[in-house]
């Protein structure tokens, strides 16, 4: 999986494990916004994962998250996701001169 | 897939560092309502700001019953039935202790009933977190004092024709304190009772609805896990305070009534007995468990 | 290190088994008890009651005998000495119970009260027919300590011990009175706290995220911790690694099983407990237990007033069972007698160790009173035949 940075669209975004999804469906059923839908590719274990199908209108709100008995997704605020980096980023470290 | 579809898990899922995450993936079923309850636990754990050191989980046997395993906390998987007789020599030992009883239907209410009965008569300090999926589902979907009327199981190969509990009415009748039943479909109500339960003093119990999609629906036909969800949030019907004899589940896929039933004081156990002991013995009583400084 | 002076009733007592046992528990330290009222054993717990108030401690009366015999290990995992009273029909229900104590290595001590079975059987005779139902009771392969007071005294002195063995062992100690020994009256007397050795329980010193609850040395016998300290443990009555989490296959259950087993057939010799009277060289040994081993004394008196060379055998602690002392005399002696309130259940041990190298003549009886000494004479007088 890859660390790239979420293209903002709505207020918020989701994380998945997705090794773990059993592809229950609790989190697209229950999306309040209605922007997660199933993937068309399978995870290891054979199920369809979650995706977000229109994240212009995730807001972060973390139902997902709660919904889900797998503990594989959950939801962010961007301005959480901000808050957090800044918090979490590490001191520059100069490199030493050669 | 493209980054945005799928992201990486930069940051951890906030309910890892409630979970024993080596104990990871866990043993329940696709789209068993088990995990959703765990979440709505540790939301209420995490909203309570407690020392999760001094909180324990007891569980019994069956699928709920791994819940305590899977806890980071003080965690006993006991033997069936019987979680709250050693959550009560537990809390008692060491009142400082809060004390969470979380196991299924069939080990509370039916090799469990009478232990249930008694700890909600006596007050006892704990809350109990009944996940209740109709059925025996470690076993292979057995009949269970849950059941409704019509459901076919295993041992009710042909139906249903035991009329089944009404949770809340059994604890409330009993004296508990706090009775509250949600579905997993009411996550956030659910876990604001699970924090109303731990900031509770007494018998605290919550009856959690949850589907077993792998024994109850199949064998029932009624679809996934999912489905059932869908079903819990078109037939249910919020009623806070309703009368718990109005709150039976004995029809098969028939209406819910959820909500908080009963919320009311009473002297816990223990209170009890110091308050009487103090009166009984005077000065000589030391009360128990009142302080732990000098231990 | 010795007994806390609050729970010692120091002094010259006129009291039954049943109080002295309640003391005997007191004064090990004690501070937790859950029972269900049956007889013979409730004084046991009536006495506990009445004086744990000021003792500083706990006692309920639960809904049965299920909860009692778990509650107790609840309150184990919080740091009590704990111990459960009953007799047969409550010890029959507590099996379970013994398997979880035995698997989560919880200190705890099981006081029966003996009494005439099967099922309800005689409630206020005594006799001796749990011994086999405690040493493999529970499914599953596990070693329990037993301990066979004959007197009041005994029942003060050894429960001393068997809370001493329950702590060191970490497993479920049987105290195996019966109805008579539980009713008799007699001088008792109560030492000072001074003077009684208590065994702390082996807390481990580790801090959290070292220690692992069931990682042991040499001993076999892991340290252990309370709930609440910060160690975040986890207890199950499944088969488990050192990490106290499951493992459900065949290599931890090897292991986990024999390390239960292990830790007591490696201390047999240190726990062995048996009071020899003119063993050595005898033609006779009377092996007894419990009350019976003072109506063997009577009967072992008037046989040597005969003329017969016979010993006394008698077992203080029975089980692990003395096997191997057993084996030494079977070499020597030509029969073993064996009288007990039962129909026979220790006598196969007897004969297990005595391996056909001795005769084991039985001396059973159904309970609900004693032995005559006659009967157990004319037993005596067959075997020196």
């Amino acid at each position: 999986m890859s660390d790239a940075a979420p293209v903002k669209k709505g207020k918020g975004t989701i994380f998945l494990t997705l090794e773990v999804c059993k592809g229950c469906s609790y989190c697209i059923d229950f999306c309040p916004a209605h922007c997660l839908e199933f993937s068309r590719e399978f995870n290891r274990k054979g199920y369809h994962y979650p995706v977000l199908a229109s994240p212009e209108d995730c807001t972060g709100c973390d139902l997902c998250g709660l919904y889900c008995p797998d503990f594989a997704i959950f939801g962010m605020r961007f301005k959480d996701i901000e808050q957090r980096r800044q918090a979490a980023a590490p001191e520059p470290l100069i490199p030493a001169r050669g | 897939m493209s980054a945005t579809d799928v992201l990486s898990c930069e940051f951890e899922n906030p309910v890892m560092p409630y979970l024993r995450q080596e104990r990871l993936p866990h043993i329940w079923c696709p789209g068993c309502g088990i995990g959703t309850t765990v979440n709505c636990f540790t939301r209420a754990l995490a909203d309570s700001g407690m020392d999760l050191d001094k909180v324990a989980i007891v569980s019994g046997i069956g699928c709920t019953g791994r819940v305590a395993g899977y806890m980071n906390l003080d965690s006993f998987h006991t033997t069936h039935g019987r979680a709250i007789p050693f959550a009560t020599g537990l809390k008692l030992a060491n009142p400082e202790l809060k004390v969470v009883v979380y196991s299924g239907d069939g080990d509370l209410s039916a090799i469990g009933g009478n232990h249930l009965i008694h700890a909600a008569r006596r007050n006892m300090d704990l809350m109990v977190v009944c996940v209740n999926n109709f059925t025996y589902g470690m076993t292979g979907g057995q009949v269970a004092p849950t059941t409704p009327l019509g459901a076919t199981q295993t041992t009710m190969p042909y139906g249903n024709f035991e009329t089944p509990f009404n949770l809340p009415f059994l604890a409330d009748a009993c004296g508990a304190v706090y009775v509250a039943r949600w579905t997993v479909y009411h996550v956030k109500q659910l876990a604001k009772a699970m924090l109303e339960g731990l900031k509770k003093k007494g018998f605290v119990f919550i009856e959690a609805m949850a589907p077993c999609p792998t024994l109850y629906s199949r064998r029932n036909r009624l679809g996934d896990g999912v489905d059932q969800l869908k079903y819990y949030k078109e037939k249910s019907k919020i009623v806070n305070g309703a009368n718990t004899k109005d709150v039976g589940l004995s029809l098969f896929q028939g209406d819910i009534v959820v909500g908080k039933f009963v919320d009311r004081e009473r002297p816990t156990w223990l209170d009890a007995m110091n308050e009487h002991f103090t009166q009984h013995f005077g000065e000589k009583f030391t009360p128990y468990g009142v302080s732990h400084a000098q231990d | 290190m010795h007994a806390d002076p609050k729970g010692v009733l120091t002094g010259i007592h006129f009291i039954d088994g049943d109080h002295a046992a309640c003391e005997g528990a007191l004064a090990a330290g004690c501070r937790f008890a859950a029972g269900y009222p049956i007889t013979p054993s409730t004084e046991v717990v009536e006495r506990f009651a009445a004086r744990i108030p000021l003792v500083g401690g706990m006692f309920i009366q639960l809904e049965d005998e299920l909860a009692s015999s778990i509650a107790i290990q609840g309150a184990a995992w919080a740091g009590k000495k704990v111990m459960t009273v009953t007799s047969g029909p409550g010890l029959s229900l507590m099996m379970e119970h013994i398997g979880l104590a035995a698997i989560a290595e919880v200190p705890s001590v099981w006081v029966d009260v003996q009494r005439g079975g099967p099922s309800t059987g005689l409630p206020t005779l005594p006799a001796q027919a749990d011994m086999m139902q405690v040493k493999w009771g529970s499914h599953g392969d596990y070693e329990p300590i037993a301990l066979s007071p004959n007197s009041p005294q005994e029942c003060f002195d050894l429960m001393i011990k068997a809370f001493n063995l329950a702590e060191t062992y970490r497993v479920p100690v049987f105290f195996m009175m019966d109805e008579v020994v539980g009713h008799m009256t007699e001088r008792v007397v109560i030492p000072e706290a001074s003077e009684i050795e208590v065994v702390e329980r082996k807390w481990t010193a580790k801090k959290p995220g070292e220690y692992r609850p069931y990682e042991t040395d040499a001993s076999l016998v892991p340290e252990m911790v309370k709930a609440g300290d910060g160690y975040r443990i986890h207890i199950t009555g499944l088969t488990h690694d050192e990490r106290g989490y499951p493992a459900l296959n065949p290599q931890a259950q090897d292991k986990l099983v024999k390390r239960l087993i292990n830790k007591i057939r490696a201390n047999a010799d240190k726990l062995v407990d048996v009071r020899e009277d003119g063993v050595e060289g005898a033609d006779v040994v009377v092996v007894s237990f419990g009350i019976t081993s003072r109506v063997a004394g009577a009967a072992v008196d008037a046989a040597r007033a005969a003329g017969i060379k016979v010993g006394h055998l008698r077992l203080v602690i029975t089980w692990p069972f003395p096997a191997q002392r057993i084996r030494q005399l079977a070499a020597t002696v030509k029969a073993f007698v064996v009288p007990e309130l039962n129909m026979g259940q220790m006598a196969l041990e007897v004969e297990r160790a005595a391996a056909g190298k001795a005769a084991v003549l039985t001396l059973p009886h159904a309970g609900g009173t004693v032995h005559e000494p006659a009967a157990i004479l004319a037993k005596i007088k067959e075997a020196a035949q």
